[in-house]
């Protein structure tokens, strides 16, 4: 199985996406962990307001066969969350991308997002766990 | 359906007994304690026994194949053990009664409490918890416990490798503890810099798997275990497989302060849906007291009878976490794990590791070329990790083949677990399988590698034979019904 990646978007060893929208950061999970997963069954996601660090849990994505949690790419306070997800956790298989965003985050620091792996270097990092 | 719900093949008025004349006046119940909301089935003996039959057979057992479980070790449950829990001693035992008319059955468990303390190399075991999970939940209660005793109230983090089962992490944060998560080196043992780095004096312990989900045995488990009892943690074992140690080697010994078995897989009592569990806990010196009672001990001072056998009591350790459970335990599975450890003995229990080891090293050793293996460059222990990432077959995912093999007249092993594994089929055979039975287990893996190539489809829809085809698992987690309404 091949997996796509954004290449506007920055990364997480941990397969989070992230980029920016505006003033604010866009997140969600990549296609490869989607793939990873398999069908997802349950999306839980923070409430608005929520203030996070970098690094910390802010939700979680269940599949018929795991659990896993999300983490926080960048500091910040979550501005929307994906409520569509709740309904349609299916949205993230179909459009990791896309639809399937999580949540918005306005960053405390929007330089943040440049200290995560580019497209490039999360390939790279996909290949070697393959192998 | 294939077979209609009990409930539908209810008439009203039929009966699978006739009840005789009562002989004893009739007592009127009173009327405000009768309900007329509880519609039973009503239907005739030969019906019953049908239907039952029937979804009997529809039914993947270890009485009808081979069942691969791995992390389960779900081997055959020997029949003495049946023979033996129907005795009318032990089944017929009220849990109520003065343990001096029960001796028979606080003997067998001071027994079973002996034997498990010596097989694992620890100095006490309560035989309380109702099943594994339980049993770690009771163990992380004495860790914390102990630590509390101590007047050391800031160890609140629990390290786990990524490679543990669930319910690891489960039993700590039901505990209040902190779960971290290390990972695994590529070798597949803990990774010790990773363990290093997170010991400080916040650690109540280190949850530890030996031989791990990965199939490997810890090989620097000594280290591991001296550095969390420097950093003045402990060390839990979880003992879910203990099947590959018997005779081998303790974890006591080794140093671990607390583990749980599973008596439904290391000593043959039913696992699953014919269960239930049991998970005793076995602890060191240090933590004895902690123990949940009730256990059972010679009664101090008591005299001995003829044959040198003592008065058994009752008893609960000074210190104690306290009951974990009802009554003693489940007293029907501690019956059948001392009918097996007294059948097999010290040299047939090393045997049962032996043979399970070696049964799971050569399913390894004959798929390995067509399953990608990750660890396949080391020996397993009682059970092989591999992939179901097959060569020229892109599109072919673990479930397809855990399914398919279902068509060859196999359960399928675990798939997708250890979670570190991408597309994990965890194969254990258990040392109750004949090579014959291992070789038509591994042809079918490879007979199903040569169809996932040629004609993947096969996989996509299988299984073909099974009553119900392959199910839809999302539906099943999304929208579960778990109440049938009749009527």
């Amino acid at each position: 199985m091949s997996s796509t990646v954004d290449t506007t978007a920055r990364y997480l060893k941990t397969h989070e996406w992230a980029r920016p929208d505006g003033e604010l950061v866009v997140c969600g999970i990549s296609d490869h962990a989607q793939q990873a997963m398999n069908d997802l069954v349950y999306v839980e996601l923070p409430r608005v307001g929520d203030t996070l660090k970098a690094g910390d849990r802010f939700g979680a994505v269940e599949s018929v066969k795991a659990a896993s949690d999300v983490y926080m790419p960048v500091s910040g306070t979550i501005t929307a969350i994906n409520t569509a997800l709740e309904k349609a956790p299916e949205i993230i298989n179909k459009d990791p991308y896309g639809e399937g965003w999580m949540v918005k985050i306005k960053p405390d620091n929007p330089a943040d997002l440049e200290k995560l792996m580019d497209a490039t270097a999360y390939q790279e990092l996909l290949k070697a766990e393959e192998n | 359906m294939l077979e209609p719900l009990i409930y539908e093949l209810s008439s009203p008025g039929r009966a699978g007994v006739t009840m005789p004349e009562s002989d004893v006046p009739r007592f009127d119940f009173p009327t405000d304690l009768l309900r007329d909301d509880l519609p039973l089935p009503e239907i005739s003996q030969i019906d019953v026994t049908r239907h039952f039959t029937r979804l009997s057979r529809l039914n993947m057992a270890i009485d009808t194949t081979m069942y691969p479980l791995g992390s389960c070790t779900m081997k055959y449950n020997p029949r003495i053990n049946e023979d033996v829990a129907r005795m009318a001693g032990f089944a017929q035992v009220h849990p109520l009664q003065d343990p001096v008319t029960a001796q028979g059955a606080l003997y067998l468990m001071y027994q079973l409490q002996e034997f498990l303390k010596e097989i694992a190399g620890f100095a006490g075991v309560s035989l309380q918890p109702a099943a594994g999970a339980q049993g770690e939940f009771t163990g992380i209660l004495i860790m914390r416990a102990y630590h509390r005793e101590r007047g050391d109230h800031k160890r609140i983090k629990m390290l786990i490798p990524d490679s543990a089962h669930g319910t690891n992490p489960a039993s700590s944060a039901m505990a209040g503890l902190k779960v971290v998560e290390l990972p695994s080196d590529p070798r597949g043992n803990v990774d010790l810099e990773a363990l290093k780095a997170n010991l400080d004096d916040t650690v109540c312990g280190l949850m530890i798997t030996n031989p791990n989900t990965l199939g490997m045995f810890e090989e620097h488990i000594e280290e591991v275990v001296k550095a969390v009892h420097a950093a003045g943690g402990l060390v839990y074992g979880d003992g879910a497989n203990m099947n590959a140690l018997l005779g081998i080697a303790k974890p006591g010994k080794i140093g671990f302060d607390v583990m749980h078995y599973n008596l439904h897989k290391t000593f043959s009592t039913p696992h699953g849906g014919g269960g239930p569990g049991s998970g005793p806990v076995a602890v060191a010196r240090h933590l004895v007291d902690f123990l949940p009672g009730p256990i059972v001990r010679p009664k101090p001072g008591s005299e001995k009878d003829a044959e040198g056998v003592p008065l058994y009591e009752w008893f609960t350790p000074p210190k104690s976490i306290g009951r974990m459970r009802a009554f003693w335990g489940n007293f029907g599975m501690l019956v059948r794990a001392y009918t097996y450890i007294r059948v097999h003995g010290e040299d047939g229990l090393r045997a049962v590791s032996q043979h399970a080891v070696l049964n799971a090293n050569y399913v390894q050793a004959r798929i390995k070329n067509v399953y990608p293996v990750p660890q396949g460059e080391r020996h397993c222990m009682h059970e092989v990790i591999a992939q179901g990432k097959l060569a020229g077959a892109p599109d072919v995912r673990a479930l397809d083949i855990a399914k398919r093999l279902m068509d060859y007249g196999f359960h399928p092993p675990t798939n997708y677990f250890p979670l570190i594994v991408p597309e994990a089929l965890m194969i254990e055979p258990t040392e109750t399988e004949s090579k014959q039975t291992l070789d038509q287990f591994v042809d079918a893996l490879l007979a199903i590698a040569e169809e996932a190539r040629r004609s993947p489809e096969l996989l996509k829809n299988a299984p073909h034979s099974a009553p119900l085809k392959r199910l839809d698992e999302v539906k099943a987690a999304k929208d579960l019904v778990l109440c049938c309404r009749v009527g």
